[in-house]
């Protein structure tokens, strides 16, 4: 308990040991420990930054589906209008058709008629010659005969 | 310990007195056998165990935080690094809550103070007689000295020569920086001018003079007693060893109820140095008073 010159050795080494540390300990360690600091807040920086980036892809998808179905029902709509035109179309035409066919028809009828007519025309001044024959029991000189047979065959 | 029968208070004494080296009332260079010789030596004269053991300390702690620092990365820290950085940040929380003047030397300081402090209020847990024993059959071995008279104290800051040592080199450390930042006018002017102003000079000089020599007094007064204090129980408990079975048993107990409460002690005077050391240098960087 005696007061002695340990206590400037104690104050030597105190000093010796203070600029020690100074010196060679913290600086180091006080760095890492910044460092490190530095690098958690800028990876919780990071992270925010994507969070917050997903939360504007995740709007920015939506949107897209959202154009994109409302595309597909106007497409879908353009469609079916499309087809009701397309049968529309398809309609007029076969009824244009059906009439086309039905007039080259009527007109065949009516030629075959008129040749029947003048085949049965030609027929009949036959049968009319051998009738007019058999009565006078002479031959008729068609060319005599020719504007008086012609006048009949108008008739009929 | 053939030479002196054994006492209670011859132990406790014996635990008392530092390995002091030093020169004897016939002016011969050497180690003091007796404690009475020891205060004769005087001032010039050397607590041998309690440098060693404070020196010793200080230089394992450096040797593990140096091994630290030096493997020290930003990335993930091993488990030695982990606990040296959890110290350095707890130390420089301390100083960031306490010191508001800028000064590098400070920090480090306050690291070193409270480690080194702590490891030799630490050696206050060893039980009292392993190391002097140790030390008692080295001396008789080694230097044929009669193993009764080697003394031997393994806690240092049980010894005030060691605790002022610190105490005074805080205190230095803070008239430096005091006079450097507010120059000898200002640090004189601190002294001579306050609290009552320029005409109560005198009684300012007094009580301000006071307040600042009380400092390193109670720095270094504070953590002695404490660890002087508890040495002591130590030491009592183990008188009650040689007291038969139950006694004895009983001092085992009463050991480990005090070792575990002297934990916190051993911590706290540790933290309390070093808080004071950064509060003192605070005021001394503090401009305003």
């Amino acid at each position: 308990m005696n007061i002695n010159a340990t206590l400037i050795g104690q104050s030597i080494a105190f000093f010796l040991f203070v600029w020690f540390c100074l010196k060679f300990i913290w600086p180091p360690l006080i760095n890492a420990l910044n460092e490190r600091k530095k690098a958690i807040a800028d990876g919780l920086a990071a992270a925010e930054r994507g969070q917050h980036e997903q939360e504007l892809a995740q709007k920015r998808a939506a949107e897209v589906l959202h154009e994109a179905k409302q595309q597909a029902s106007e497409i879908i709509g353009r469609a079916e209008k499309r087809a009701n035109e397309i049968v529309e179309e398809a309609k007029t035409d076969a009824k244009q058709e059906g009439g086309r066919i039905l007039t080259a028809a009527q007109a065949e009828i009516d030629q075959e008629v008129h040749r029947a007519r003048e085949a049965l025309r030609s027929q009949v001044v036959g049968i009319a010659l051998a009738g007019a024959e058999k009565v006078l029991e002479r031959e008729i000189d068609a060319s005599t005969h020719d504007d008086l047979l012609n006048k009949l065959v108008a008739e009929i | 310990m053939a030479s002196e029968e054994l006492t209670s208070s011859g132990y406790i004494k014996h635990h008392l007195v530092n390995l002091t080296y030093g020169r004897d009332a016939e002016g011969n260079w050497g180690f003091a056998e007796t404690a009475e010789q020891a205060s004769e030596m005087g001032f010039w004269a050397i607590h041998v165990d309690s440098l060693l053991w404070s020196v010793v300390l200080a230089a394992i702690m450096f040797y593990f935080f140096r091994k630290a620092a030096r493997r020290a990365t930003a990335g993930v820290p091993g488990g030695l690094q982990n606990f040296v950085e959890m110290l350095v940040e707890f130390v420089d929380d301390s100083v960031k809550g306490s010191f508001r003047g800028k000064n590098e030397l400070v920090a480090p300081m306050a690291l070193t103070i409270f480690g080194w402090v702590f490891l030799m209020n630490l050696m206050d847990l060893v039980p009292v007689d392993w190391l002097p024993m140790l030390a008692a059959q080295t001396g008789a071995a080694i230097f044929s000295a009669d193993p009764h008279h080697v003394f031997f104290k393994v806690v240092p800051t049980t010894d005030p020569n060691i605790t002022f040592g610190m105490a005074l080199a805080v205190f230095w450390l803070m008239i430096y920086y005091s006079i450097k930042v507010k120059g000898l006018g200002g640090f004189l002017g601190e002294l001579a001018f306050q609290p009552f102003g320029k005409w109560m000079m005198p009684v300012n000089l007094i009580l301000e003079g006071v307040s600042l020599i009380s400092k390193p007094i109670s720095l270094s007064l504070r953590l002695f007693g404490n660890m002087y204090a508890g040495e002591t129980i130590f030491i009592l408990i183990a008188i009650m060893y040689g007291a038969g079975l139950v006694l004895g048993s009983f001092a085992g107990l009463l050991q480990l109820g005090w070792a575990i409460f002297h934990i916190l002690i051993i911590t706290l005077q540790a933290f309390i140095f070093m808080t004071l050391t950064i509060v003192y240098m605070d005021m001394a960087h503090a401009k305003d008073h």
